[in-house]
């Protein structure tokens, strides 16, 4: 609680560096498209400086009161509204998200099974880490194209692709954190190895699966974007951050990036609303 | 049958480290009566801990005969004929007291209602009525043990294995402990092995005492306690217990001077 | 219907295997870093590379699939050296300027910020959380503004790559200089250790592991910013710009060569940052060889 006046002061100092910064960039252009007597008088040009239709920095009423119009005035059909948008990177997003989670944690339990695999296998997952997975999504788009498939499922297997790694590389830290002693423990149960591992290893396991699932889910709404980029389609906010650019559409850019974040976050709260769940069920810790 | 219940001759431990082998166990004879109370203790690397692992089947024979309950050490164990404790409570920090103590009970497919009894037997007999919803973390040190002893005994073992379960407590909670572990011994009888290194610990618990030295982990002498079987910790101070306490010390003398 | 199924689970199965070959020089990196015995931990993942380029290879020749699809890894050898002196243009303007650039002021700047911050706790308490919840955002998406306001060149790409460097190393250099432990802090203090020497000495040292834990995943997180951010726009060069154009004109050969450039890039900075953490910070208990008894 004692965060809360830190946060605010934190946000309105934020929100004020923001609208004097917004003066100062947009202050020029709006003052040469002014009656030049209009533009000696401080408060006009803070006005118009403060509604352009293509400002250098829109202040944050013009960000929310534009999104507020393209929800509120188009049919959720249009491609104009933001939301329709937003559910089309989410839906990409969560695929993509729930392909990765579930190739993971099944990977880890491999891995963590077979001396093989872990062998072979883990030091090309952590290596392959350092590599800028993202750089190959126009190729996956393409090459996927062209054996006719458009949409959904290139986007969805780049994010998971993406969401892969963070979730793999948890549930194998995980699935190893038992103590040498609770792995006695059930030797001297005669536990069979199903046992061990729905008795011990998962439950273990979950506590490294939340901290992977929120990387795992940053990534997928940035995966999910760039993935939209060079498909050339009209939906999703990746589509309408790319059309912003090339037709200059302030307002369009700063929407769809408002929106992607607000998504991101979201979709991490989910997770921490899980996670709270089980720590909850735990009587209190994971 | 017989009435021994471990009976192990000519045991030999050696681990394979990579440099050179480490004998843990040499030519180490033993026998557990049921009903005993033993204790093994001697100096930190004697083999006490490996012996008790071996009994439990955690550590493979190099060479010797071990029986336990009558039948190899692994088939004692695919019984359940023991119940171990070990240096650390090794509770499941996501599953509650009562959850914890019927782990071994779910493993071998026993239903919940019967499940729940034998928790609520075995918590009452070591003072932790109430607590079976509390988390792990939620219970002091001494008390995790006191689960973790509960969970070793919730599918009645013919025997208890305790690997210096108190060695990481303070000595006013030990002391608490011994007198738990003391009182369930009268009430159940239950034949024990109990590794420590603490000497009034072991003269006060056992019937019989085996002190242990250590490079390589061998058996000095076996010291038969004498002491009345009902005993409390005021005993520590009687010149009976201050004999058998002598009795060790000095066996872990010769040993110390016999390297 | 099905064939193609087929035929697109073969691509992405391909397209899997295929960046996990190319983690390869960073596989010898790290295992040169860590390991006794070399060539033994070596042998596994080596083979397991090598059979993984053979097995894509194999595929691609023997399933016929179409080289626009996937280009075998003879072909994209061929395309690297063929185009050496394109795919170091595109280097030189995406590495060299936009990620190097781009990696020093947001790690400079996150780590300044942290120490600006050091002596308030109640800035730390308020920036803390939007610092945090910046780095779960897509910063990336943010390019498209940076070319508005630094133009199509160089610069905006940096600034993309500061932007998203800059929270990570904040959070973690933050996170370091609260590391130091309570006993040493009061052993400084009895030495009468004033706030600059208790940061020197103290502080700054304990921190160096946290510090280091942001520059590797930033040299990561800057490498991609800047090619994805030159997907928005650039010049006629730049790693971004070849992998997007050249994958609309269905040259993949060159795509998986301006990859690879990428992933060597990407593995030999991570490589060195990690040699450096070495020597840095050889004291912490990550780095004592564990006990061979044990």
């Amino acid at each position: 609680m004692n965060k809360i006046i830190p946060v605010a002061s934190v946000l309105v100092g934020l929100l004020l560096v923001w609208y004097i910064a917004a003066y100062f960039l947009n202050a020029p252009q709006a003052i040469a498209l002014m009656d030049p007597d209009d533009a000696r008088n401080f408060w006009l040009v803070v006005q118009a400086a403060f509604s352009m239709d293509r400002p250098v920095l829109p202040t944050p009423d013009q960000i929310v009161f534009s999104l507020a119009d393209s929800i509120f005035d188009y049919p959720l059909n249009s491609p104009r509204n933001f939301l329709l948008q937003t559910m089309y990177t989410a839906g990409t997003a969560l695929a993509g998200l729930a392909i990765g989670t579930l190739a993971g944690i099944l990977f880890a339990v491999g891995i963590v099974h077979s001396r093989v695999l872990d062998r072979s296998l883990m030091p090309w997952l952590i290596a392959s880490q350092t590599i800028p997975v993202l750089a190959i999504a126009p190729m996956v788009v393409v090459a996927l194209g062209n054996v006719g498939f458009t949409g959904l499922v290139p986007k969805a297997a780049i994010v998971g692709y993406l969401s892969f790694f963070p979730i793999v590389i948890g549930m194998v830290k995980g699935l190893r954190s038992p103590e040498v002693m609770q792995l006695d423990l059930m030797r001297t149960y005669h536990a069979s190895q199903a046992q061990v591992f729905w008795k011990l290893r998962w439950p273990v396991s979950l506590a490294f699966l939340f901290p992977g699932l929120k990387v795992a889910v940053a990534l997928s709404v940035t995966g999910a974007i760039v993935a939209e980029l060079p498909t050339g389609a009209q939906f999703g906010l990746g589509a309408r951050l790319l059309a912003g650019s090339y037709y200059g559409q302030t307002m369009m850019m700063w929407g769809a990036l408002v929106l992607a974040s607000l998504l991101a976050l979201s979709l991490i709260g989910l997770v921490r609303l899980g996670e709270a769940g089980l720590v909850y069920r735990r009587g209190g810790r994971l | 049958m017989s009435d021994v219940v471990i009976a192990a001759e000519k045991l030999n431990v050696v681990f394979d480290t990579g440099d050179q082998p480490v004998v843990a166990l040499s030519d180490v004879d033993l026998t557990v009566e049921r009903g005993d109370f033993v204790s093994l203790i001697g100096p930190s690397g004697c083999g006490k801990t490996t012996l008790l692992r071996a009994i439990a089947d955690l550590v493979p024979l190099s060479s010797g005969k071990l029986s336990v309950n009558g039948v190899s050490p692994d088939a004692a164990r695919r019984n359940r004929a023991y119940g171990y404790v070990f240096q650390a409570p090794a509770l499941f920090a996501w599953r509650n007291v009562v959850r914890n103590v019927t782990l071994p009970l779910e493993l071998m497919g026993m239903a919940k209602a019967e499940r729940e009894r034998r928790a609520a037997e075995n918590l009452a007999l070591l003072g932790l009525r109430g607590f079976g919803k509390k988390f792990p973390w939620q219970l002091s040190g001494g008390m995790q043990q006191r689960v973790s002893i509960a969970r070793a005994l919730s599918f009645k073992p013919d025997l208890l294995l305790m690997d210096e379960p108190f060695g990481a407590l303070d000595e006013i909670t030990r002391d608490n402990l011994n007198l738990h572990v003391h009182s369930l011994w009268r009430q159940t009888g239950l034949t024990s092995v109990f590794v420590t290194h603490s000497i009034p610990e072991a003269v006060f618990l056992s019937t019989r005492i085996v002190v242990m030295s250590a490079r390589p982990g061998r058996v000095l002498r076996v010291i038969e306690s004498g002491l009345p079987a009902d005993r409390n910790l005021e005993m520590r101070d009687t010149p009976e217990f201050l004999r058998v306490t002598q009795a060790v010390r000095e066996a872990l003398r010769d040993g110390h001077s016999y390297e | 219907m099905a064939a193609r199924w087929c035929l697109a689970g073969a691509v992405v199965l391909v397209v899997v295997l295929g960046m996990l070959a190319f983690g390869c020089s960073v596989a010898a990196l790290v295992f040169f870093a860590r390991r006794e015995r070399l060539m033994e931990r070596l042998a596994s993942p080596v083979l397991f590379g090598f059979t993984l380029i053979w097995l894509w290879e194999m595929m691609v020749v023997g399933l016929h699939v179409p080289f626009i699809l996937l280009p075998p890894p003879s072909a994209i050898a061929r395309a690297f050296v063929v185009n050496i002196s394109m795919l170091a243009m595109d280097f030189d303007q995406t590495y060299l300027h936009a990620v190097l650039a781009g990696y020093a002021v947001g790690c400079g700047g996150g780590f300044l910020l942290a120490l600006a911050i050091d002596r308030s706790p109640f800035l730390q308490r308020g920036l803390m959380p939007f610092a945090n919840m910046v780095s779960a955002m897509p910063v990336v998406g943010i390019a498209p503004i940076m070319i508005m306001w630094f133009g199509f060149d160089w610069p905006s790409k940096a600034a993309v790559v500061a932007l998203m460097t800059v929270f990570p190393m904040l959070v973690n250099t933050a996170a370091g200089l609260a590391a130091a432990g309570a006993m040493e802090w009061d052993l400084m203090c009895c030495y009468g250790a004033g706030y600059w020497q208790i940061l020197i000495k103290l502080r700054l040292p304990a921190a160096m592991p946290m510090i280091f834990n942001a520059l590797k995943l930033n040299s990561t997180l800057a490498l991609i910013g800047a090619v994805v951010a030159e997907f928005f726009g650039t010049p006629t060069r730049g790693m971004g710009f070849r992998i997007s154009t050249e994958s609309a004109r269905m040259n993949l050969d060159i795509v998986w060569a301006t990859i690879t450039v990428a992933a060597l890039a990407g593995s030999i900075s991570f490589g060195l940052i990690a040699l450096l953490e070495r020597k840095v910070t050889f004291w912490h208990p990550s780095f004592h060889r564990r006990n061979s008894s044990s």
